[in-house]
C-alpha cells in the first residue's frame, strides 16, 4: 500500500449559519473534530457607515450609531455625543447625565440578556433564550417610550437627550429593577451550576490579562481574565463617579467566567439604575444653547429666535470647532470609541469607530485553535460578537 | 379451498389487519408527540406553542405533515442517487418494524416470539446504518461530521444498554417481552435495579439522538447534521423515524423496568383501567421526561459524550451485571 498524506479539512462556517451571530464567516482548518486554524472573514454587513457620516451633518450622524451594535443602540450614541460636547465644549444638564447613564445600563442589561441566552442556545440550552427575551421586550418598551422606537431610537444627541422622559416611565423602571432579579436567578438555576453548561465552558477559550490586552480586548472578556478594567471607573464620564458599583472580575478568562461576569454586571446596572432613580434632579435634559440643543415647542411658537435656532438646526446643522478627539464609552461589550476630526464645518472631516467586537474577532483563532468544533459556538457566544459593529 | 382460507387466507388477513392497525395508532401518536412536545415545551418557555390550526393547534401536525408533502425533493448534485434515497425509506421502517414484538396488553402482541427483546435490540441498532448512509450519499461536510458522530454515539451507548438488558433478562428470566411484563406483577423492576432504570433511560435519549445527547443534529455547530441536505417526504420521513424510536424506547423502558401493561396496584380501581391505557400512560411520563430534559438542559459536546458512555456506564453496568447475577445466585433467586 502506498503512503497517503492525511489532509486537514477545510470546514466553511457561515455567513449562513446559525451559530454565527449575523454574518460571520469562518474558514476552519479540522483535524478531525479538532481546529486547527480559525480564519473569520469580516466584510458582509459592511455598509460605509464612517464614509457616510462624513456627508452628513454631526445630528444626522446619530442614527448610524445605533445601527452599529443594534444590540445595545443608546451606548454606541453616546460615545458620538460625548465627542461631539467635548468639541465643542458644552455640558449636559445633570438630569440629561442621569437619563443618559439610567438608559446606558438599560442598554447594558439589553445587550447582556441578548448575549447570555444566545450564548447558552449555542451550547444547547434553549429555554433562557425564550425566558429573557420576555424581559428584554419590557426594557424595548422602555426604549419606545422614551424615544418613540424600540431600537433605533437616535435618542442621545449632542447636548443632551432628545427629551425628558414621559411620566409613569421612572416608576416602570422601578418596578422592573425589583422584578428583574427573578429572571436572572431562574437562569442561573438552569446554566451558572448545570454540569452540562460548565463541562462546555469551563477551561474553553482561556486568554490570560496579558495577552487580552495586547489583543485589545475590552469589557466583560478582558475582565473575565482578571483586569479590573471598567472606563466608566477609570475615566469616569457623566455621573457614574457619582454613583456606586462594582466591577466584577473573573479569574480564570475562560468562556465561563466570561458567562459569569456578564451575569453580575446585570445585577450591577440595577445598582446603578437605581441610584439614578432615586438621585435624578429636576431640569432641563439638555444643553440650553440653542444653537446646538433645539429650543422647545412651545417657544417655537412665541419666539422668532426659537423658530430661526429651529430652522438652522435642522437644515445647517451646527458647526463645530476644528479639533480632534478620541473619546469612549464602556460599551456593554467593551471600550467602544469614536475619533472624531472636525474642520470647523457642518459636517465631521473624519469619524473612525473603535468597535470592541472587532478586536474580539481578531482573537478568535487564538482562543479556539486546538479546541472542538463544538467550542467554536460557545466561543463565539462568550465573546459577544455582533456584526453591525464589526462591519460598519 | 376452504382449508386455503382458514389455513392460509384468514391468518394473513389478520395479520396484515393487526400490522396496520398497530402501524396506524403509532404513527397517531407520534404525530401528536410532536404536537406535545411543542406544547410542552412551549408551556415551559413561557409561550404557547401551536394554537392556531384547529382548536387548540390540535391539527397542526397535520398541517405540517402537508407541507412537507407538497415540497419539492431536492436532489444534491454531488448526492449518491440510490443511498440517498434509501436511507430516509431504512430509518423509518426501522423505526416501524420494532413494533413487531412489543405487547401492549395481556396477548396484544403481532408476534410473540421468544427472542423479542434481542429483536428489539438488533433493530435499534441497526438505524445507525440509515444514518450513515445519509451523511455519506448526500456528500456534504456537515452531514458527514453529523453521521460520524451520530454513529460512534449510538454504537457507545449501545453498549450499555445491551448490559442493562442483561441484567433485566437475568432478573425475569425470559427474552420474551410478554413474560418479562409477567414477571414484573410482584414488583416492577426499576425498583430493585433502580440505577440500571437511570442508566436505561439516559442512553435511550442517546440512542434516538435527543437533547442533550442531540450531538448529530447540534443547531449550533452542523445546522442539523446527517439531514441536512434533505427535505420534503425525505426529511419527513427522518423526522417520522426519530419520533418513532423515541416512543419505541420509551415503550422498552416501559416492559423492562415499569411493569408494561400491569397497572400500579393490583387492587380494585386499579385493575379496572385496562392494561393497554396503562400501558400508554407509563409511555407517555417517559416522553414527557424526554420533552423536559430537552427544555431543560444544554447538550453535551463530543467527546464528553464517548466519556460518559465508555469510562462511567460501561464499567458501572457491567459492574451490576455481576453483582445481579452474584445476587441471584447466592440467594438462590433464579427464575425457574
Amino acid at each position: 500500500m502506498s503512503e497517503v498524506a492525511i489532509k486537514n479539512m477545510t470546514l466553511n462556517v457561515g455567513p449562513q449559519h446559525p451559530a454565527t451571530h449575523g454574518v460571520l464567516r469562518l474558514v476552519l482548518e479540522m483535524d478531525g473534530e479538532i481546529v486547527e486554524r480559525a480564519d473569520p472573514h469580516i466584510g458582509l454587513l459592511h455598509r460605509g457607515t464612517e464614509k457616510l457620516i462624513e456627508y452628513k451633518t454631526y445630528l444626522q450622524a446619530v442614527p448610524y450609531f445605533d445601527r452599529l451594535d443594534y444590540v445595545a443602540p443608546m451606548s454606541q450614541e453616546h460615545a458620538f455625543a460625548l465627542a461631539v460636547e467635548k468639541l465643542l465644549g458644552i455640558e449636559v444638564p445633570e438630569r440629561g447625565q442621569y437619563i443618559r447613564v439610567l438608559f446606558c445600563e438599560i442598554s447594558r442589561i439589553l445587550n447582556h440578556i441578548l448575549n447570555l441566552t444566545t450564548y447558552a442556545l449555542d451550547v444547547g440550552a434553549m429555554t433562557p433564550l425564550l425566558w429573557g427575551f420576555e424581559q428584554r421586550e419590557i426594557l424595548m418598551e422602555f426604549y419606545e417610550r422614551v424615544s418613540g422606537a424600540r431600537l433605533h431610537a437616535a435618542y442621545f444627541r449632542p447636548g443632551g437627550v432628545h427629551q425628558d422622559m414621559p411620566t409613569g416611565l421612572a416608576e416602570d423602571i422601578a418596578a422592573f429593577i425589583e422584578s428583574f432579579p427573578k429572571f436572572i436567578d431562574d437562569m442561573e438555576t438552569l446554566l451558572t451550576d448545570n454540569r452540562i453548561f460548565k463541562q462546555r465552558t469551563v477551561d474553553i477559550g482561556i486568554i490570560s490579562v496579558d495577552e487580552a490586552n495586547s489583543w485589545g480586548l475590552t469589557g466583560p472578556v478582558l475582565r473575565a481574565s482578571g483586569a479590573a478594567w471598567d472606563l466608566r471607573k477609570a475615566q469616569p464620564y457623566e455621573v457614574y463617579d457619582r454613583l456606586d458599583f462594582d466591577i466584577p472580575i473573573g479569574k480564570t478568562g475562560d468562556c465561563y467566567a466570561r458567562y459569569l461576569v456578564r451575569v453580575v454586571e446585570m445585577r450591577e446596572s440595577l445598582k446603578i439604575m437605581a441610584q439614578c432613580l432615586a438621585q435624578i434632579p429636576e431640569g432641563p435634559v439638555s444643553s440650553r444653547d440653542h444653537k446646538i440643543a433645539p429650543p422647545s415647542r412651545a417657544e417655537l411658537k412665541q419666539s422668532m429666535e426659537a423658530l430661526i435656532h429651529h430652522f438652522k438646526l435642522y437644515t445647517e446643522g451646527y458647526h463645530v470647532p476644528a479639533g480632534e478627539t478620541y473619546t469612549a464609552v464602556e460599551a456593554p461589550k467593551g471600550e467602544f470609541g469614536v475619533y472624531l476630526v472636525a474642520d470647523g464645518t457642518n459636517k465631521p472631516y473624519r469619524c473612525k469607530i473603535r468597535a470592541p467586537g472587532f478586536a474580539f474577532l481578531q482573537a478568535l483563532d487564538k482562543l479556539t485553535r486546538g479546541h472542538m468544533l463544538a467550542d467554536i459556538p460557545a466561543v463565539i457566544g462568550s465573546l459577544d460578537i455582533v456584526f453591525g459593529e464589526i462591519d460598519r | 379451498m376452504a382449508e386455503f382460507w382458514t389455513g392460509y387466507a384468514l391468518p394473513t388477513l389478520i395479520m396484515l389487519a393487526q400490522i396496520i392497525g398497530v402501524m396506524a395508532v403509532v404513527l397517531l401518536s407520534m404525530a401528536y408527540l410532536t404536537y406535545a412536545e411543542r406544547k410542552v415545551i412551549g408551556f415551559m418557555q413561557l409561550r404557547m406553542g401551536p394554537n392556531v390550526v384547529g382548536p387548540f393547534g390540535l391539527l397542526q401536525p397535520f398541517a405540517d405533515a402537508l407541507k412537507l408533502m407538497i415540497k419539492e425533493t431536492v436532489l444534491p448534485t454531488g448526492a449518491n442517487r440510490g443511498v440517498f434515497l434509501i436511507a430516509p425509506v431504512l430509518t423509518f421502517s426501522l423505526a416501524l418494524v420494532g413494533w413487531a414484538v412489543i405487547p401492549f396488553n395481556e396477548g396484544w402482541v403481532i408476534a410473540d416470539i421468544n427472542v423479542g427483546i434481542l429483536y428489539l435490540f438488533a433493530i435499534s441498532s441497526l438505524g445507525v446504518y440509515g444514518i450513515i448512509m445519509a451523511g455519506w450519499a448526500s456528500n456534504s461536510k456537515y452531514a458527514f461530521l453529523g453521521a460520524l458522530r451520530s454513529a460512534a454515539q449510538m454504537v457507545s451507548y449501545e453498549v450499555s444498554i445491551g448490559f442493562v438488558i442483561v441484567t433485566v433478562l437475568l432478573v425475569a428470566g425470559s427474552l420474551n417481552l410478554s413474560d418479562i411484563v409477567r414477571a414484573q406483577e410482584t414488583v416492577w423492576f426499576f425498583i430493585p435495579l433502580f440505577p440500571m432504570f437511570v442508566i436505561f433511560v439516559v442512553s435511550a435519549l442517546a440512542e434516538t439522538n435527543r437533547a442533550p445527547f442531540d450531538l448529530p443534529e447540534a443547531e449550533a455547530e452542523l445546522v442539523t447534521g446527517y439531514n441536512v441536505e434533505y427535505s420534503s417526504m425525505a426529511f419527513a420521513l427522518f423526522f417520522l423515524g426519530e419520533y418513532i424510536s423515541m416512543i419505541l424506547m420509551s415503550a422498552m423502558t416501559v416492559i423492562l423496568f415499569l411493569g408494561g401493561w400491569l397497572p400500579p396496584f393490583a387492587i380494585a380501581p386499579f385493575t379496572w383501567i385496562p392494561g393497554v391505557v396503562w400501558f400508554a400512560l407509563k409511555i407517555a411520563m417517559i416522553l414527557f421526561v424526554f420533552l423536559w430534559v430537552r427544555a431543560t438542559l444544554p447538550r453535551y459536546r463530543y467527546d464528553q459524550l464517548m466519556r460518559l458512555g465508555w469510562k462511567v456506564f460501561l464499567p458501572f453496568s457491567l459492574l451490576w451485571v455481576v453483582l445481579t447475577a452474584g445476587v441471584l445466585v447466592a440467594f438462590d433467586w433464579l427464575p425457574a
